[in-house]
This record gives structure tokens, C-alpha cells and sequence, in this order.
């Protein structure tokens, strides 16, 4: 029987960056005397860091692949002023412009992928291109100044929350009961690979550690949800995200076409020659980046309630630092959906707490930075020294 | 005879785990060609690195003598500076510098910081006559042949007074021409009084060349054979590697060969960066169900291009010919309708080519036909483990579990890894790009007999081997490459070592 000891050491890399989130919440809970668990707060939390994991999740892939994305936070800049142009300006239905405005994405994505995959030309040089080339059309899209408001039903998507069918006043039955169920199906899926595990004979963690690791998971979701349900309750976005790390996480995990992500990663060469159509595949984690910045895009949009020159500056900083927060390789191959998020929430939790604590920004930054290199100095350290 | 140069007392070297060597002695004397066999994971490689410093001294137990002084290395460049210098045999040059500028990197000529090129060009062209490569000093790593490569890297070694010269594996990527080229140089340097040690799989260079002969086995010496004193036949050295007798070096197999399954008809391939210039210049080959065909000629014949263009032309440009299966035309065009139409090729770059290293054994296998295992889009992982479990035990993958990370790997698994993946594809034709490379006896024997049952079990299988045994011991039939041409075809049970070389050889004369 494996000592608690040894079977800390041997998941470190697994659940650290989950540990390290939550030593860093319940610090800034302590320092900010409460306030960073409050259910206003925890909910702007959310709202704020939703665009951030939206793309995180599409930029996992490319990272995957072993590149990395610079122009989404341009792409996202784009989108914003693209969907704000034709609902303020133009008077469009809001359903047809946010279908025009995913279509957009995913030809960005297919211009990049096009470079990228077909011309043979490094991810980084297209990305930096699409990085001024889709800035500069924002600022020319928007003749430089902010475009709003927009009409509440568009809003709905970054600043609404789902409805209730309880009516219970004061709290919200609804999202106490999805959170309910997500618990039950985690649970339902862990029981399920263990099974598996078993049955082949793989080393599975003892019975109590298992059920201590659930009865936690199922804890947090469950105070999480009601803090949130004491307040209006799960926003829209949160339940957009939700759907979207599921789909991501099965695409990674049990697709082929996620299996084949990771092998182009690992090895490009070997892959190639077991029949992997690698530029297509290259191709299309573009694409899929793409659409998934315009979604950003339009959450960020909503969000601010008008398109701005300058909105997405930086982004892509930020949500390549989440990806290699969570554990994924700069050299690809490895990475989870999971790790960018918990990446993700890292850098935003840092960014609410020391924001309610009043540190400037600048310290902010210098802060960020730190922490982005002692995880990823983290990892490197835990892979040499576990050989 | 002479003075002993080198002595290693008792060394002993853990890593976590694993008790790599056991107590080993091993000395060289002065101007001797002093060989170091074994089977991969013997400790060779681990000796020479705690020889040369790789693993420092307080890393290891026991003690090293060179030239009667008692040594305890820092760094390599601490073992350098008194005069032994390793080569790897992963060469360390840089490709896209010129020969001169790799020979002295990291012990230019210059003053001050400026480099002397004068000196450096003229030290250089130097050095190269002493190797018997006739270079320019400018030309770039890039442009050379592995077989000048390697000496260059002795040229280097040259370059820092060497008075012990390790070579690992020094002719593993090297063909039959540039081997004995080498051998030969090992043989002057010794009339220079410079002692080397050989390490390699080859024993037949090995009794050709060394003076002595050191055995490892499972990190501890067997014996030390003295070749002037001893009759030391091959069967000996590898006796005494593997523990136990090796009455066939090859499996036997009662062949049963049936109709012609494939075709290659008018194959011409050109090469990828000088278009115009043929790679494959007109090739036909047949191969019939059951057979074992070899594809035997130096390296840079065309073998390695010839398979790859028609494994969905991965190789080439302006490829043009056909390929029947079973009498019909097969589209070959790209890897993925290769495999689909029953072609697959197993590369001879393993590390480069085959595996996608940080992932496990299961992953690898089933990479190249992911669709046996799939429902709809979703891999069905049960499946997936099923699958590979039998593969683990039908090719006897000594692993911890399938789980394991192919980087982890020794050689012989790590090329059973890829022979399972290929197999898993369930192709009819197998071609297979020197499975054998780089890895120890017993590895090979099995992946002999895995051949074997594949014919067996009515697969054909192109065998492309730089070593001529191996295709005369395992092949029924032989197709002698030379220039990109077929230069001959025999009966194996009509060629010999002599006959090949000769078909070679004068295929060479008609182009020169």
C-alpha cells in the first residue's frame, strides 16, 4: 500500500496548479478579509475571466501542436467592432449577427491556418501579421472611436443569467439543482474509469483518497453554486464555458481527431508517417481558434456594452500564460483542457484579489509575471527530477 | 607487451533503482584497438561516461589510472584536456558551420577573442590529411556525408592532442565502403601510437580490428580475450555477450512461398531539392505472398528513398510509376491510402521518424490505424487496451505496462513498439528499414523470428539491411540497389557476401 506521501509526489503535476489555486484563493480570501468570496465578487470573477478560458480552451490546441497564437486578442478587438457596426449602425437582427460574426472568426481562422498550414510559414510570423492587420481594420472598422450601445438582448450573453423555475425568493433553486447534477455525473465518470482501471490491472489511487478527492470536488461545486445562487445565480457565460471545457475535454481525451493533436505534437515526423494528415489537422486547430476568438470577442463586447478600439489588448498574453499556468508544453505534445482553465482562473483570481486590495497595476504585472515563471520553473523541475 | 595507459579499478555505478556497474575492471594498454562489447544495457556507454567525466568523480565507486596518475574528472572537458576524447554516436557537429570551424569549436584558434582563420583553415586541412579526407576545410557540415562526418569528429579529436580515443558505435550509420575506411584509419592511428576503444555491435569488425576484446554483460565484466594470444571466432564473442550458445544466429523458417502479391513497375523518383536529379531511375520488383525480398546496396543507393516514395510518396518529387497489388493498380499516392491499400513502412529512424517519444506504448500502436478502435468518433479505450495487451505479449514488449513512455524504452523495445504499430495497421506488405539497427543480439533474434511468423502467416515483407548477413540469413530473395538502380537480383540460397558486393561494384563502373 502507497503512502499518502508517495502518491502526493507521484500526482504532483496533476494537481498542483489545482492546489496552488486554491492556497492562492483562500490567501486572498484571508487578505481581502472576505471580499474575494462574496457572491457579487465571485460572480464578477467569472464574468471577467469567461473570454480568457474561452479562447484558452482553442489555444490549448495550438500550443498542443506546438505553436502558439498571437493575434486573438486582436481577432477579439475585430469581432467586437465588426458585431457593434452592423447591430448599432446597421440595425441588425442580434441571432444574424452573432451567426455573421462566428463566420468571420472562422475565416480569420482559415486565413491563418492557410499560411500556416498549406504555405509552410511559422505560426508566429502569420499570428504576429494577423496581430496588426486585425487591430489595424478594428481601428479603421471603428474610425477610432467606441461604437454602443447594444440592445439588451445582446447583452443578455455576458451580462444575464439563466433563468429560474423555482421562483423561491431570494434564492436560486435552478442553478442549485444543474449543480447537483454536474456532481453526480463527475461522480458517475470517476466511478467508471476506475472500474476500467481495475479491470486492466492499472494502479488506481486507495478507496479512501478516492472518496475524499470526490466528497471535496463535489463540496466545492456544491458551496460555489450556492454562494452564487444567494446572489442571481449562475450567469449565462458560466453555463457557455461549462459546455464548452466538456466538449473540448472529450474532443482531447476520446476522439481521434484529439489523439491525433497530441501525436502531431509530440512528434510531427512520426506522425506524418502513420498516416496523419498533419496540415489539415494544423489547419483546423486554426479554424477553431478563430471561432472560438470571435466568440470572445462578442462575450467581451457584450460585456463593456460597446466595441472599442483598444478592447482585446493584450489578451493573447494572458491566455497563452494560462495554458503553460496549467501545465501544457511549450515544446507541445502535453497539456489538458483543464490545466488552461485552472491556468486561466490562477491569473484571474491574482488579478480580483490584488485589484480589491488596491495594488497597482504595475505590481500587478510584475506580479503576474512571476508567478507565470515559478509554475512553469515548477514543472520543468518536477519533470527532471522525476526523470 | 606495453605499458598500460588506461586502468578503471572497480567501478561501480548506481542510478535510483538499478545497479548499472558492478565492480568493473578495465584497462588499455598504450597503441592497442582495445574492443568493448556487449548487449544494450551491458554498461558500455554508462563505463565510457564515467571514463570521460560525464558522470563525475564522488558519482560513481572506484578509480580510474591514466598514465599511472590517478584521475578524478570534473567534466569532459577535464578528461580532454589529459587526452581522452569520446565520440558519440550521435555526432555532435553543427551542421550549417564549415568542417573547419566545427574542428575547432570550443578551442579556437585566436587571440584576444578574434579568430586567427588563417590558422584555423591551415590547422584544419592539417588535420584532414592525417584522416585521409580530401575536403575543403569551408565546406559546410551539411554538405558531407555521415561516413566524412565521422572523420571529422576524429579530426577534432586530433585537434586536442587525443591520446585515448572511445568510439561508440562509430560505424552503426555508416555503409560497408565507409566502414572499413574507418577501420583502417583506426589501424594508422594505432601505428601513431594512439590507443582507442571500440565499442560495437558488429563483431565482425570488431575480430577484424581490436587487439583485445572486453566483455560486459548486465554491468559486469565477463572475460578480456586477447586476440594475438586466442583463436576468437564471432561465436565466441557473442557466447560470451549472451550468456548462452547461439547455435543460429538466424531462426530457421521452411519457406512457402505462393503467387506475386506486389508489383512495383517503372518507379522513378527524383530527388526533393535538386529536381532533374533521379533518386530511383527506372526500378521493377516483384514480391510474392509469403517472401522475404531484400533490398541490399550501400547507403545512399536509393533503398531507404525507394520505400519511402511509394509509402504515399513521403519521399521525392515527380514520382512516376505504378504499384499492383494482386494484380490491380493501388493508389499510393499519400501515407494514408498507402496504409489503407496494405502498404506500411517501418522506418530505420526509430527515434526521428517512429515514435512519438513522450507518449506510451499504447498511444504509438494503435497511431497509425486509430479507426479499429473507434465508434463513431470516439475511441473505444477498452478496445484500445485489449489490443495493445496482445501486442505487449505477442512481440514480448518488456515493459511496466503499456502505460510506459516508448522514451523509456531500450532500443529492441522501442523497435518492437513500432513493429507492433505497423502490424496493428494489418498491412500485406511490410516493408521494413533496418529493424535492426543499434540494437543487441538477443533483441535481434527475436525480431527475426517475428518476421518469420509474419511470412508465415502469408505476409510479404521487403527487408532493406546494410548488413550483409542479416539479409543472406533472412531473405529468400535479394535485390542488389546501387545509384538508384536495381543492379542485380539472386536467390539468397544462390548470393554471398562476395557476389553482392561484386553486383555493387559493377553497377558503379557502368555509371562511372
Amino acid at each position: 500500500m502507497k503512502t499518502v506521501k508517495e502518491l502526493f509526489k507521484n500526482n504532483i503535476r496533476e494537481y498542483g496548479m489545482l492546489i496552488a489555486l486554491i492556497v492562492i484563493m483562500v490567501l486572498f480570501q484571508v487578505l481581502t478579509k472576505g471580499t474575494l468570496m462574496k457572491p457579487v465578487n465571485l460572480t464578477n470573477l467569472l464574468l471577467q475571466n469567461s473570454y480568457i478560458i474561452i479562447m484558452a480552451v482553442g489555444m490549448l490546441l495550438i500550443i498542443i501542436t506546438g505553436w502558439v497564437d498571437l493575434s486573438v486578442g486582436s481577432v477579439v478587438g475585430f469581432i467586437g467592432a465588426v458585431a457593434a457596426v452592423l447591430i448599432v449602425r446597421y440595425d441588425f437582427n442580434v441571432y444574424l449577427t452573432i451567426l455573421i460574426s462566428l463566420g468571420i472568426g472562422g475565416l480569420i481562422g482559415m486565413w491563418q491556418g492557410f499560411w500556416v498550414a498549406y504555405q509552410k510559414i511559422p505560426p508566429f510570423i502569420v499570428t504576429l501579421a494577423g496581430m496588426l492587420i486585425f487591430r489595424g481594420l478594428t481601428l479603421a472598422l471603428l474610425e477610432g472611436e467606441s461604437v454602443g450601445p447594444f440592445p439588451a438582448e445582446f447583452q443578455k450573453i455576458a451580462a444575464g443569467f439563466i433563468p429560474d423555475f423555482f421562483n423561491y425568493p431570494g434564492f436560486h433553486v435552478t442553478s442549485v439543482v444543474l449543480g447537483a447534477i454536474l456532481c453526480v455525473a463527475l461522480i458517475f465518470l470517476d466511478i467508471r474509469s476506475r472500474k476500467n482501471n481495475l479491470k486492466y490491472d492499472f494502479e488506481v489511487s486507495p478507496m479512501p483518497l478516492f472518496i475524499g478527492k470526490n466528497v471535496l470536488i463535489t463540496g466545492a461545486i456544491m458551496g460555489l453554486t450556492i454562494l452564487m445562487a444567494s446572489y442571481k445565480g449562475l450567469p449565462n457565460v458560466l453555463i457557455l464555458m461549462m459546455v464548452l471545457i466538456a466538449i473540448y475535454t472529450f474532443i482531447a481525451d476520446q476522439t481521434v481527431l484529439g489523439r491525433r493533436i497530441y501525436a502531431m505534437g509530440g512528434n510531427e515526423k512520426a506522425a506524418k508517417l502513420s498516416g496523419v494528415n498533419t496540415p489539415r489537422l494544423l489547419f483546423l486547430t486554426f479554424v477553431n481558434m478563430g471561432l472560438l476568438s470571435a466568440l470572445a470577442g462578442m462575450v467581451f463586447a457584450a460585456r463593456l456594452n460597446s466595441a472599442t478600439p483598444k478592447a482585446g489588448n493584450g489578451f493573447e498574453l494572458d491566455v497563452i500564460a494560462a495554458c503553460y499556468i496549467g501545465g501544457a508544453s511549450a515544446s507541445g505534445g502535453i497539456g489538458t483542457v483543464i490545466g488552461a482553465v485552472v491556468g486561466a482562473f490562477i491569473m484571474g483570481v491574482m488579478n480580483n484579489g490584488m485589484s480589491i486590495l488596491g495594488i497597482n497595476i504595475d505590481w500587478q504585472q510584475v506580479i503576474k509575471g512571476m508567478v507565470l515563471l515559478l509554475a512553469v520553473f515548477f514543472d520543468v523541475y518536477n519533470k527532471n527530477k522525476n526523470g | 607487451m606495453s605499458e598500460v595507459i588506461l586502468e578503471m579499478r572497480n567501478i561501480t555505478k548506481t542510478f535510483p533503482g538499478v545497479k548499472a556497474l558492478d565492480n568493473v575492471n578495465f584497462s588499455v594498454e598504450r597503441g592497442e584497438i582495445h574492443a568493448l562489447v556487449g548487449e544494450n544495457g551491458a554498461g558500455k556507454s554508462t563505463l565510457m561516461k564515467v571514463l570521460s567525466g560525464v558522470y563525475p568523480h564522488g558519482t560513481y565507486e572506484g578509480e580510474i589510472f591514466f598514465e599511472g596518475k590517478e584521475c578524478r574528472f570534473s567534466d569532459i572537458k577535464h578528461s580532454e584536456d589529459i587526452g581522452i576524447v569520446i565520440i558519440h554516436q550521435e555526432l555532435a557537429l553543427i551542421p550549417f558551420l564549415s568542417i573547419a570551424e566545427n574542428i575547432y569549436l570550443g578551442n579556437e584558434r585566436q587571440k584576444n577573442g578574434v579568430m586567427n582563420w588563417r590558422e584555423t583553415v591551415s590547422g584544419t586541412r592539417e588535420l584532414l590529411k592525417k584522416v585521409g579526407l580530401y575536403e575543403s576545410p569551408n565546406t559546410l557540415i551539411t554538405n558531407i556525408g555521415v561516413g566524412k562526418q565521422q572523420l571529422v569528429e576524429i579530426a577534432k579529436a586530433l585537434s586536442k592532442e587525443v591520446k585515448l580515443l572511445i568510439l561508440d558505435e562509430p560505424t552503426a550509420s555508416l555503409n560497408e565502403h565507409d566502414s572499413q575506411a574507418l577501420l583502417a584509419l583506426l589501424l594508422q592511428l594505432k601505428a601513431n601510437g594512439i590507443s582507442s576503444v571500440l565499442i560495437s555491435h558488429k563483431i565482425s569488425e570488431v575480430s577484424q580490428v581490436a587487439d583485445s576484446i572486453t566483455i560486459l554483460r548486465d554491468g559486469a565484466t565477463i572475460e578480456t580475450l586477447d586476440s594475438h594470444k586466442d583463436q576468437i571466432s564471432e561465436d565466441r564473442i557473442i557466447r560470451g555477450m549472451v550468456g548462452r550458445d547461439l547455435t543460429h544466429r538466424f531462426p530457421p523458417r521452411e519457406p512457402n512461398i505462393g503467387e506475386v502479391v506486389f508489383e512495383v513497375i517503372n518507379w522513378n523518383v527524383e530527388h526533393p531539392i535538386h529536381p532533374g536529379r533521379k533518386v530511383c531511375d527506372n526500378i521493377n520488383l516483384t514480391l510474392r505472398k509469403g517472401e522475404v525480398v531484400g533490398l541490399s546496396g550501400l547507403m545512399g543507393s536509393g533503398r531507404t528513398e525507394l520505400a519511402m516514395s511509394i509509402f504515399g510518396r513521403a519521399y521525392g518529387r515527380n514520382i512516376r510509376g505504378t504499384v499492383r497489388k494482386n494484380g490491380e493498380e493501388i493508389d499510393v499516392s499519400t501515407i494514408s491510402r498507402a496504409i489503407k491499400n496494405g502498404v506500411a513502412y517501418a522506418t530505420e529512424d526509430r527515434k526521428t521518424y517512429g515514435l512519438i517519444l513522450i507518449q506510451d506504448i499504447k498511444n504509438n500502436i494503435t497511431l497509425a490505424n486509430l479507426g479499429d478502435v473507434t465508434e463513431g468518433l470516439v475511441i473505444n479505450t477498452r478496445k484500445e487496451l485489449r489490443n495493445t495487451q496482445d501486442y505487449r505479449g505477442k512481440l514480448n514488449i518488456k515493459c511496466s505496462s503499456i502505460l510506459q513512455k516508448t522514451l523509456n524504452l531500450s532500443g529492441g523495445n522501442q523497435q518492437k513498439v513500432v513493429l507492433s504499430k505497423w502490424l496493428f495497421a494489418n498491412p500485406d506488405v511490410l516493408i521494413l528499414d533496418e529493424p535492426t539497427r543499434g540494437i543487441d543480439v538477443g533483441a535481434k533474434y527475436e525480431i527475426y523470428t517475428i518476421i518469420n511468423r509474419l511470412v508465415t502467416e502469408g505476409k510479404s515483407i521487403i527487408l532493406i539491411s546494410s548488413e550483409l548477413p542479416e539479409i543472406l540469413g533472412i531473405c529468400d530473395r535479394i535485390y542488389v540497389m546501387s545509384e538508384g538502380k536495381i543492379a542485380g537480383e539472386m536467390l539468397a540460397k544462390e548470393a554471398s557476401q562476395e557476389k553482392i558486393m561484386k553486383c555493387i561494384m559493377s553497377q558503379e563502373e557502368v555509371v562511372a
